[in-house]
């Protein structure tokens, strides 16, 4: 079965002066119709970097050196310039962490939102500003009639968020990809119906968002977990990863989380873990220590 | 010491120096002209002061390539019979003293201006930028104009010729005081809400130790920009003014004097003792604007974060 | 005795408006052909009162926006209360010139929300934990500085010998480590953490709470913490403050908070706390938006989206009332018994 964005093996990297440097060192996944996919990891994971390589809107001196993203059939890192803008206007758009990147604060969202459906389908202005309004009546503004001819400064934060959406849903895309600043692992687990764990650009874990945050196979994974506040005893001592993601200056060789990890070992420090399948195949995790299904292999 | 140098040497600003050909040419030639002209009595073969130097029949002697030129005097006389090389590089020693001063002076003035006005903001703020103001609606010709006929009618205008150097540097730094202390006001501005500037106010510190020790440093990296483009606009201020005869005496000539002086003789052929300083002065000012234009790009941190 | 019934810091009845109806001209309006003058005030704490105990981490909760950061600051001092009293051990500190309040200062810090601002980027980490101890003792050797900023700096996780090194060298963790640093080189009692963890990944979420859980153990700190981050403030909080628009609304232990909460606006707060591997439910929807803080609502600044809302909560302000063992509510129905 075709799904609707495989991406395979996406390789970023960042040319700089003293040479490249790896950003995504080859993730692989896969996104159905109407599913929900969270990618979890801290900052500087990669998560973003991800994010803009699937719209293909790596800036310089980033760029896609490996891999492919293909959607619908079609591979995106080969597409013109031409078809990518098609692609980021009417089949994929990106929510960014920022409201104000989105947002031109000259102009009324009004203007903003009949622009952009103009610049991407052949109808008229009137029937833009209908799109509009149903679109801010979707995420919940009140009075949007009013609010259109409003420029961005004058919402609060969270309305300025729920414009954005508005904005993303306007061209009615396939796919939508909202980018967070921090690990909100826990909300992601509540929205999602898979996920995948990022540490230092690599997917280590993914499957089913249940199975993955109820029983985590990667020590990453279980050590985040683990540190969430909610899941122990008021002012019990929290249990923290140690130390901190590397950058992608001084990536460890081996398992890039080795240095933190409890159950470390040499095999850790010397060779990269495959991917293990467990549970027939809807789980992978990327382990020395973790056991696979007695069924299947490594891959 | 030995840290700091070894950070610079792995820093970003000395990268991108050594990446872009165009700064490392301007900065070649920029020391040049400055080392020739601090070190003018090294560099140049007459001292164009000495009276004892002038031969008055040497006048209007064309380059030393030309038919008529004269080996000794490599870009010919000027009227007065001076060497033109000698007199343009002690002309360039004026310039760049004056325009340096000039700088330091509207620096200091419009820097702590700034401060003041951007940190303790309401009524001060109000009334200092309006100053400000007033002061930029002056052009810097009526300023000079006004401040040298005062000063001439003080002080007399023998005095005028050793007083001159001093006396531009306050003219020409008055006028564009302004200028900095917007630009700091603005960055100052932009600091003060930041919260390492609340984390000293927890700890107590007083306004003006905030002030200058903690906001103050944070702006240099604009203040520092727009000197090199107000250094090579005070270069161009002095010229003018000493062009229309309000600047540096003849007798003490800048490369604008210079040019003012070759200029009544154009007509007569001597097109050299415009032509050279002229070329002086447009060179030193372009190689400033040059590197000032580059260090605007790798100290911009919008661009520098891309 | 005075110091007893009013903890260690206790606000009375602050209130902290901003007037940013800029200058004389901006302010004059023209209105049926006359010209009048009209003042903006952003009234982002009104009327707040609360008590802080030694020893007790003491939690301001609610969305941005709603003062919590505004009313951090006016602890401080950083900004002067319009009205109203802040008692530290009983005495006045609002009305105190700079150098009256310096004693206050080094019982009194702060550490900030962002870890990329809060580190003035041109000094280095020894400067910036060297300049509090030398501003309030100026008598002290430079050995013993030294010898105390290599130990603050090992006590809260920072190699010392990283102390020559610029802010820009360090992780967003680390920054944190050093701010939380520079607000315990006095020596302080009490601390006022605004947000100090919202900015940080989880895994250095859990490092920073960890620290600050151990400083105040080792040092019998006294914390205010301000966070819209429910599932931090459950775990470390003693007492925790519900702020809505800038009025206080549930004030109680948390444990009662988080198992009983009274106010509507509390109890739509609480439902709405992510909990991992739980899906959604029971997330209580709040109608209308939140109103600003340049207009408020008359009466319960709350009533424009409570369900339970009556003519009474429209046109009286609820006050702050004893419900049971040290829960207070400012709600009228809570009052009435109608919630």
């Amino acid at each position: 079965m075709q799904h609707l964005l495989e991406v395979n093996d996406l390789e970023v990297k960042f040319g700089l002066r003293f040479g490249d440097l790896t950003a995504i060192n080859g993730i692989s996944f896969s996104l159905d119709k109407s599913e929900r996919m969270g990618l979890v990891g801290e900052s500087g994971a990669g998560k973003s970097v991800t994010g803009f390589a699937i719209i293909n809107l790596i800036s310089k001196p980033g760029f896609i050196s490996g891999g492919r993203v293909m959607f619908n059939g079609r591979d995106l890192t080969a597409l013109s310039d031409e078809a990518m803008r098609d692609i980021r206007g009417n089949h994929i758009s990106m929510i960014f962490q920022d409201p104000m990147m989105t947002l031109n604060p000259v102009l009324t969202i009004g203007t903003q939102m009949v622009e952009t459906l103009l610049a991407h389908r052949s109808i008229t202005r009137t029937e833009a500003k209908s799109i509009a309004l149903e679109k801010l009546k979707k995420v919940q503004i009140p009075s949007p009639e009013k609010r259109l001819a409003q420029y961005p400064h004058e919402f609060s934060g969270g309305m300025r968020q729920r414009i954005v959406i508005a904005i993303a849903l306007l061209t009615d895309p396939e796919i939508v990809i909202a980018d967070e600043p921090t690990t909100a692992l826990d909300v992601v687990s509540q929205v999602t119906e898979k996920i995948a764990v990022m540490y230092a650009g690599k997917i280590v874990e993914s499957g089913p968002t249940d199975q993955v945050v109820n029983d985590p196979k990667h020590p990453y994974t279980q050590g985040l977990i683990k540190a969430l506040p909610g899941s122990l005893q008021p002012g019990a001592k929290l249990n923290q990863i140690p130390g901190m993601m590397p950058t992608l200056t001084d990536i460890p060789p081996g398992c890039a989380f080795n240095p933190r990890c409890p159950l470390s070992d040499t095999i850790c420090r010397q060779q990269e873990p495959p991917f293990i399948i467990i549970n027939g195949a809807t789980r992978r995790v990327a382990c020395h220590m973790a056991k696979p299904d007695p069924s299947n292999g490594t891959t | 010491m030995i840290k700091t140098w070894q950070r610079f040497k792995a820093s970003y600003l000395l990268f991108s120096f050594k990446q872009d050909k165009t700064a490392i040419f301007s900065f070649v030639v920029l020391l040049a002209l400055l080392v020739t002209g601090l070190l003018a009595p090294v560099f140049s073969p007459y001292d164009p002061y000495d009276p004892a130097n002038i031969d008055i029949m040497n006048s209007e002697l064309p380059p030393a390539w030309m038919e008529e030129g004269e080996k000794a005097f490599m870009l010919g006389t000027d009227i007065q019979g001076r060497d033109l090389l000698s007199t343009m590089i002690y002309g360039l020693r004026l310039s760049i003293l004056i325009g340096c001063g000039a700088v330091i002076l509207q620096g200091v003035l419009g820097v702590v201006v700034g401060l003041l006005a951007g940190y303790l903001g309401g009524k001060i703020d109000a009334v200092l930028m309006r100053v400000a103001d007033i002061q930029l609606s002056f052009p810097y010709l009526m300023v000079a104009i006004f401040i040298s006929a005062i000063f001439q009618v003080a002080f007399g205008i023998g005095q005028y010729e050793d007083l001159a150097v001093p006396l531009l540097i306050v003219i020409i730094g008055l006028s564009e005081w302004p200028v900095y202390a917007r630009t700091v006001r603005a960055s100052v501005m932009g600091e003060k809400n930041k919260e390492y500037v609340e984390a000293a106010r927890v700890i107590g510190l007083n306004r003006w130790r905030i002030m200058f020790r903690h906001v103050l440093p944070n702006t240099m990296t604009s203040v520092l920009v727009i000197s090199t483009i107000q250094v090579a606009n005070a270069i161009m201020s002095e010229a003018a003014l000493s062009f229309l005869g309000l600047g540096m005496p003849v007798t003490k000539p800048s490369l604008g004097s210079l040019i003012r002086s070759g200029f009544e003789y154009i007509f007569s052929g001597s097109w050299w003792i415009t032509l050279f300083p002229g070329v002086f002065l447009v060179l030193l000012v372009m190689v400033i604007n040059l590197l000032g234009d580059w260090l605007r790009d790798v100290l911009n941190p919008k661009l520098y974060k891309g | 005795m005075t110091s007893d019934e009013n903890g260690l810091l206790a606000l009375k009845q602050v209130v902290k408006h901003f007037d940013i109806s800029g200058g004389l001209l901006d302010q004059l309006r023209l209105e049926k052909g006359k010209i009048t003058r009209h003042r903006t005030t952003v009234k982002a704490v009104n009327n707040v009162s609360f008590t802080i105990a030694p020893g007790e981490t003491f939690s301001v909760v609610g969305e941005s926006g709603c003062g919590k950061s505004t009313l951090a600051r006016t602890t401080l001092g950083i900004y002067p209360p319009n009205s109203g009293k802040i008692l530290y051990r009983g005495e006045r500190i609002d009305n105190k010139n700079a150098q009256q309040m310096l004693p206050f200062r080094r019982k009194m810090q702060m550490i900030f929300q962002d870890p990329y601002a809060s580190l003035n980027p041109r000094k280095t980490v020894m400067q910036t934990l060297e300049e509090p101890v030398v501003f309030h003792n100026p008598s002290i050797s430079s050995g013993q500085v030294k010898d105390r900023v290599a130990a603050v700096m090992s006590n809260v996780g920072v190699d010392p010998k990283w102390a020559g090194r610029y802010p820009h060298e360090f992780s967003g963790g680390q920054r944190q480590r050093i701010s939380i640093a520079r607000a315990l080189m006095v020596d302080p009692e009490f601390i006022v953490a605004d947000e100090p963890v919202s900015a940080l990944d989880v895994s250095i979420q859990a490092q920073i709470l960890n620290l600050l859980m151990e400083a105040q153990e080792q040092r019998g700190l006294t914390y205010m913490f301000i966070t819209h981050d429910l599932s931090v403030v459950e775990h470390i909080s003693t007492r925790v403050a519900v702020m809505y628009l800038g009025t206080l609304c549930e004030l109680s232990p948390a444990k009662a908070l988080f198992n009983s909460p009274r106010h509507p606006y509390t109890q739509a707060l609480l439902s709405a706390i992510p909990k991992l591997g739980r899906k959604k439910s029971g997330h209580i929807k709040l109608k209308g938006e939140v109103p600003t803080p340049i207009n408020l609502p008359t009466g319960c600044v709350f009533h424009g989206r409570c369900i339970h809302a009556d003519q009474r909560c429209v046109e009286e302000i609820p006050e702050e009332r004893t419900v049971e063992n040290k829960v207070s509510v400012a709600c009228h129905g809570v009052e009435e018994g109608r919630i």
